[in-house]
């Protein structure tokens, strides 16, 4: 048995001051693990943390060394006004155009600037998730889709878990969650904890 | 006589015509396009200072050029959000301008890099441009696909463990020493000229990047050789006529 993508053992991470619970979990490659719980527990620092932009207050956080990363965050790419097509967005991080809905297919050469909110966020979201890599780290991936859109974005984490991808997201939409994850981790707020 | 002449200064400037938009479309690219008249200013204080203190222009006006581009990394903090480039176009204007008005041997070079003549240009200069703009242009691309990866997935950059700062420097550099032979060359709005407006219209109306480079190359090189018939015909400073011939293409493309 390989060793785990990601072993975390009381990890508290956080910016200027601690921001989560102490957290224990641990990913193997082929599962997805979601994050979720009420806004402010540190879903997205834990995100961080494990990209390496937040700080481990305490406890211990192993990553497989040589592991591979792609994050997408909340964030929307700041294209407006940038003559950047959607297939050139997607060469940027050696993305495969294979399996993208048939309503983004034949928009991949429109500039990203003149595509709907959706289609745009679909596209920067398919570019993080289909990049060669072994952990793919989600930030709330649901937001702005439809339910179509949704209903793909299952299919195709399922898909990227099956061929080896550890996978964690973030997100509040609990059935996503539920239909997707391997591992659900509930946050809890610090004051609770202590 | 003619080649003397006209087919020197012309080739140079053809040659910064080719890299300029390009350069231009990633300083546009990095919300950077004021840097382009801050390393102008800049240089063309460095040759001034350069040619008081007995050495050659084109040499002081590239090293003040690189100095700052690699400098300003230092005052990063302090001079956030372009900044830097404000304060290195004040500073490079105010030392040119003094040393043009008490230095003569510095007030005819000092008019002819803000008047913008091309015709001085000679076979050394050419000499010195022709490998630099193809150097400046290789390295833009091989720079290219880190720079829009740090500008359009900053966080993959650094997930990635991509290194910002070579990236970051080796644009600086490029950026800053391309503008110092610019500048000496066709003078300083007729450098700003060539790297702003061929980006400008790319950015508007390409469909995307790799389009946008060939559009604000192809408007670049139209330009230049269009200003550059126009101001031999008519017997005018090359650096305004560049600059309006742009404007106009602008006006009407963008």
């Amino acid at each position: 048995m390989s060793a785990p993508l990601i072993r975390a053992q009381g990890l508290v991470a956080g910016w200027q001051r601690p921001a989560t619970a102490p957290l224990d979990f641990m990913l193997e490659a082929g599962r997805i693990l979601g994050l979720t719980g009420a806004n402010g527990v540190g879903k997205t620092t834990v995100l961080s943390a494990l990209a390496g932009s937040a700080r481990v207050f305490s406890g211990a956080l192993e990553m497989r060394p040589g592991l591979r990363l792609a994050l997408q965050t909340q964030g929307v790419p700041p294209v407006d006004g940038v003559p950047l097509s959607g297939r050139e967005l997607l060469a940027l991080t050696a993305a495969s155009p294979d399996g993208l809905p048939p309503w983004l297919v034949g928009r991949l050469d429109h500039r990203l600037d003149r595509l709907s909110g959706g289609q745009r966020h679909y596209l920067t979201l398919w570019t993080i998730l289909q990049a060669p890599a072994d952990l793919v780290l989600l930030d709330e991936p649901t937001n702005n889709l439809d339910a179509a859109g949704v209903a793909h974005l299952a299919t195709v984490l399922r898909k990227r878990a099956e061929s080896g991808c550890g996978v964690v997201l973030v997100s509040h939409d609990h059935d996503f969650v539920d239909q997707v994850c391997d591992q659900v981790m509930v946050l809890q707020e610090v004051a609770d904890v202590v | 006589m003619w080649s003397e002449l006209f087919l020197l200064p012309f080739l140079t400037g053809l040659c910064l015509a080719l890299v300029l938009p390009v350069l231009g479309c990633f300083l546009r690219l990095r919300d950077e396009w004021l840097a382009a008249l801050a390393y102008a200013h800049v240089a063309a204080a460095g040759a001034l200072l350069a040619l008081v203190g007995g050495l050659m222009p084109a040499l002081g006006g590239m090293a003040a050029a690189a100095l700052a581009g690699a400098g300003k990394r230092l005052f990063a903090r302090r001079l956030a959000g372009g900044a830097a480039f404000a304060v290195l176009l004040l500073a490079g204007w105010a030392v040119a301008v003094l040393l043009a008005a008490n230095q003569p041997l510095a007030e005819r070079l000092g008019h002819a890099l803000f008047d913008g003549q091309l015709y001085f240009s000679g076979g050394a200069q050419l000499a010195l441009v022709a490998p630099w703009t193809a150097f400046a242009g290789a390295v833009l691309l091989v720079l290219s696909r880190h720079l829009l990866l740090a500008r359009v997935y900053p966080d993959y950059f650094r997930a990635r463990h991509l290194r910002a700062w070579p990236v970051v420097l080796g644009f600086d550099l490029i950026a800053a020493l391309t503008l110092a032979l610019a500048t000496m060359t066709m003078g300083v709005m007729g450098g700003f000229a060539l790297i702003f407006v061929p980006a400008w219209i790319a950015f508007r109306r390409a469909a995307g990047w790799r389009r946008g480079l060939l559009l604000a190359v192809a408007t670049g090189v139209v330009g230049y050789v269009a200003a550059f018939a126009l101001a031999l015909w008519l017997d005018q400073p090359f650096g305004p006529v560049l600059a309006l011939l742009l404007i106009a293409l602008g006006l009407v493309i963008a």
